[in-house]
């Protein structure tokens, strides 16, 4: 198939970006959306000009590297999944692909496609652990039976793989649904419990103070989140704040 | 550099780690807070290293080239991390782990680690559970487990279809707890470049910050490679884009022996190659062979009407199958060990019965599964005579709640439905056994230069088990490096810090800036993927699953002229001096021209065929691996002596006191 692309190109952080059309023949329906800009950057390097730089590492989904906003959605048409496993068959022969980066105050672009996620980083640095000394002799991991329910809900707050679509997502990049996930895993274990109010009030002063808008309720995160984290994270995290708060 | 000793502590097997343990010199916390390490890779054994390394109190500097430790290859391990809790009372116990590790491992690996990694592995689970590691659980609230090729108890701890990223979260997460503390200083988006030795220590790193380009000296009293394997060797394997083989490749230039390159391991169940466009392969977690079953069809009529679209595998009856994994191992069926899982794939679809259209699949089918579960949850729940549309129903919901996220990877690429029709599967490069030589304090031949986790080469010997990657990785990095370093650092409690305004760092850096230098004005013909997509062919066509004396001095041949070739005249566009990941991957690929050749040379003077090195050479009658235990019970160690091709071989004698060395049978 043939295409018109329309990709973002910025030198540096320090410089301003701009739109940038390529069009691009002989692309088959079996590639991902990234092998489609290999063979981009494969002819652009054969002419002599620089590639185009995205972030992608795993190409399996996973490690929540790749992150491009696809005619204005994150990670493109598809849902429930990474760019990485977005493939061409997703798109027709003819059509104008608009890719840009994650647009957000708190992920300033480094190059091209490619932000800086760092405050993402910070935020889990802030109280996204359990205090338990590695190099310790803990309890048996039977001694406390966890109910299957809870273990399964904080199991899949915990498949949240950083990516940032949530916060390129939302119409105030905010980054509520991610730091919830994560507030939430260890909330809902025996485990997580003991440290809880404390994580919580520090993970949101972090998150605030990152540059990440407010939370207004719209659900775009949870529609665009490649592993169907949900917005029940957030209400969960809002409870624990406000009792951690009034704890005081 | 003297003979290969690897200091394997004395006395009864069992006893060895705790008495080493109790021996080795320790160094007291206020010592540890003027001594500095640096970790490279945040994988599970960088990251659980860093993070009990920077709890003891040590000053840790951790480097990875991801945009967060988070992001590790580790993240991707799907099916599970053994342990040997005995939680499901069907007789497991330390022992048996280890012998079925050394047994798996077709007898190349060393007996005191692997009995060690056993004896730590129920730690491991107590550790991650008590970070909040949110593993499957029964309904009685107590952890589940399932089981993994080549033994024959479950023993297998797992979440989902996504255990290796929740244990490299946990491991994240005891990390991020120390980098909150200042103990642990964490450079994201930086690669080593070269190792600095002083006075024939390693004493610090060149990185180079990969978004400005700069190029940057860090010095440590000790430095840990935990970076990885090098599947990538390969072009296409299960190993993510960045997967590289540098920091290994560049300790072993400064002297660390490497060990068994040539024992990789291909795995049985990936996705099949679709084309040429292809970047990389994606794993079917081998948690799948416990309830699919591997099949071809019986008449090679009925396999070529199946890849010329004519007949669906869904209409071939029972009788017109062939389980050749059932056929030829009943013991273990289809869930014999990777290697011989692989070569079992190979050798039905070199013989034409292959089932997708370039005629390298075969079919992993979960109907029989499907329905298995699904009468099981009909009377449980209390249905009586459900039609087989309901017990189909029933039997999705389960395998979608065991397999889920691998059932969904698998449709988005494929564009197929696992419920309704089987899978295709075809062995792909997944696991490199090999790797830096370490003693049994998983110190390379380079003092105070560790290697853990899959780059070195411990634990696996010819070939390793499901679930087992993720084990030895945490092992190495919460449970024994930080025991084992101490022993080196606490004779450098008076050094104080390691300067970088040196003689050797000035060279080491030097060293670096050439080579950035000399690969960006060759300004040649074509783009490193060119040569990293040759390299690849080479290696699979000749050094793949089957390998043989005429076919290795060939790619041992071809490799040189390809590197050759690829230094004067590939093509890096750009500048050194910012974001540049065409100059990134161009260094990468310059390793493994080496590397492959050395690779190659290690297969052929191997002459015998075990785990994953098999060689047409050697075999039985029944296309059976076929060791020479009398020749080759050792460690294949590399000295690195300028071209690859003239690399010393160094020996590690294998002894095995408390295993009988006996061939290997699934059947």
């Amino acid at each position: 198939m043939k295409l018109y692309l329309k990709i973002w190109r910025q030198k540096n952080a320090e410089s301003k970006g701009s739109m940038v059309e390529y069009t691009l023949d002989g692309i088959e329906n079996d590639m991902s959306f990234l092998e489609m800009l290999d063979v981009l950057n494969e002819g652009l390097i054969n002419k002599g000009e620089e590639p185009v730089e995205f972030d992608h590492d795993c190409r399996e989904g996973i490690c929540g590297t790749c992150s491009l906003m696809i005619n204005g959605r994150p990670h493109g048409p598809d849902s429930k999944i990474t760019v990485c496993q977005l493939h061409m068959r997703s798109f027709n022969d003819g059509d104008t692909i608009v890719i840009e980066p994650w647009r957000a105050k708190a992920f300033p672009v480094i190059k091209d496609l490619i932000v800086d996620r760092n405050s993402f980083d910070r935020i889990q640095q802030a109280g996204g652990y359990i205090s338990v000394n590695t190099s310790g002799r803990p309890v048996d991991a039977n001694a406390i039976p966890i109910e299957k329910d809870l273990a399964d809900a904080s199991f899949n707050a915990a498949t949240c793989i950083g990516c940032g679509a949530c916060v390129a997502a939302c119409k105030n990049a905010s980054a509520m649904l991610f730091t919830s996930a994560k507030v939430s895993q260890f909330a809902l274990l025996p485990q997580g419990r003991v440290e809880a109010s404390e994580r919580v009030l520090n993970m949101v002063r972090q998150m605030d103070l990152e540059g990440f808008g407010n939370c207004t309720n719209t659900g775009a995160c949870e529609v665009e989140c490649p592993k169907g984290i949900s917005l029940e994270n957030i209400a969960r995290m809002n409870r624990e704040y406000l009792s951690a708060s009034v704890k005081g | 550099m003297g003979v290969l000793d690897s200091k394997i502590p004395s006395g009864p097997l069992a006893d060895k780690w705790t008495n080493h343990k109790n021996k080795i010199d320790l160094v007291n916390p206020a010592n540890k807070r003027n001594i500095d390490v640096i970790v490279v890779g945040t994988g599970l054994a960088g990251g659980s290293a860093a993070a009990t390394l920077a709890e003891l109190g040590y000053n840790v500097k951790t480097f990875c080239y991801q945009d967060s430790p988070r992001r590790a290859h580790s993240i991707a391990a799907q099916g599970g991390v053994n342990a040997a809790k005995n939680y499901q009372g069907d007789g497991d116990s330390v022992y048996r782990l280890f012998y079925d590790t050394v047994k798996g491992g077709d007898y190349r690996s060393r007996e005191a680690n692997v009995h060690r990694l056993a004896e730590v592995s129920t730690n491991i689970i107590d550790q991650c559970v008590a970070q909040g590691v949110p593993f499957a659980r029964e309904y009685g609230g107590l952890l589940d487990n399932r089981s993994f090729g080549g033994v024959l108890v479950s023993r297998t701890f797992y979440a989902k279809g996504q255990t290796g990223q929740q244990l490299l979260l946990g491991a994240y997460a005891a990390m991020n707890r120390q980098i909150q503390r200042g103990k642990i200083k964490s450079y994201t988006r930086h690669e080593m470049l070269d190792m600095v030795l002083v006075d024939g220590k390693a004493r610090g790193i060149i990185a180079r910050n990969l978004v400005t380009g700069e190029i940057e000296r860090h010095s440590g009293h000790a430095v840990v490679l935990a970076t990885g394997g090098y599947g990538n060797l390969f072009f296409l394997s299960t190993y993510c884009m960045g997967a590289n083989v540098m920091a290994a490749w560049k300790a072993h230039k400064r002297g660390a022996f490497f060990a068994n390159p040539c024992f990789t391991q291909i795995h049985p169940t990936c996705i099949p190659v679709s084309g040429d466009h292809q970047s990389k392969l994606t794993l079917m977690s081998e948690s799948l062979r416990n309830d699919g079953r591997i099949w071809v069809p019986k008449n090679i009529e009925d396999a070529k009407a199946i890849r010329e679209g004519r007949l669906k595998p869904t209409e071939l009856k029972e009788e017109d199958r062939d389980y050749y994994l059932e056929r030829r191992y009943p013991a273990f069926g289809n869930l014999v060990p990777r290697d011989v899982a692989s070569r079992a794939a190979k050798e039905r679809c070199d013989a034409g019965y292959g089932v997708n259209k370039t005629g390298e699949a075969v079919y992993l089918d979960f109907a029989a599964a499907i329905m298995r579960y699904g009468r099981e949850k009909a009377l449980t729940s209390g249905m009586k005579n459900p039609d087989d549309a309901t017990v189909r129903k029933l039997g999705e919901e389960i395998v979608e709640a065991k397999y889920g996220n691998l059932f969904q990877m698998y449709e988005k690429i494929v564009d197929q439905n696992p419920y309704k029709t089987p899978m295709m599967i075809y062995p792909a490069v997944h696991y490199t056994m090999g790797g830096l030589w370490v003693d049994y304090n998983l110190m390379t031949t380079v003092p105070g230069c560790y290697a853990a986790g899959e780059a070195n080469f411990s634990d696996h010997g010819a070939n390793r088990l499901g679930a087992s990657a993720l084990m030895q990785g945490l092992a190495d990095g919460y449970f024994v490096l930080p025991y084992t370093i101490g022993d080196y650092l606490s004779d450098d409690i008076r050094t104080g810090p390691i300067s970088t305004e040196t003689e050797e760092f000035d060279a080491a850096e030097k060293n670096v800036r050439e080579r950035i230098e000399k690969l960006m004005s060759t300004k040649g013909e074509h783009s490193v993927d060119y040569y990293h997509k040759r390299l690849g062919k080479i290696m699979w066509n000749k050094c793949g699953m089957a390998r043989n004396e005429k076919e290795l001095k060939e790619a041992m041949k071809e490799i040189a002229e390809l590197r050759k070739d690829f230094w004067e005249n590939v093509k890096v566009p750009g500048s050194p001096d910012a974001k540049n990941q065409e100059l990134e991957k161009a260094g990468r690929v310059a390793d493994f021209l080496e590397l492959g050749e050395l690779f190659a040379k290690d297969a052929l003077d191997r002459n015998e065929s075990c785990g994953g090195h098999f060689r047409d050479e050697y075999q039985t009658p029944e296309g059976e691996a076929l060791r020479d235990d009398k020749n080759y019970t050792y460690v294949a160690a590399w000295e690195y002596k300028g071209e690859p091709s003239k690399a010393k071989l160094h020996k590690e004698d294998l002894v095995y006191e408390n295993i009988e060395v006996k061939t290997r049978s699934y059947k």
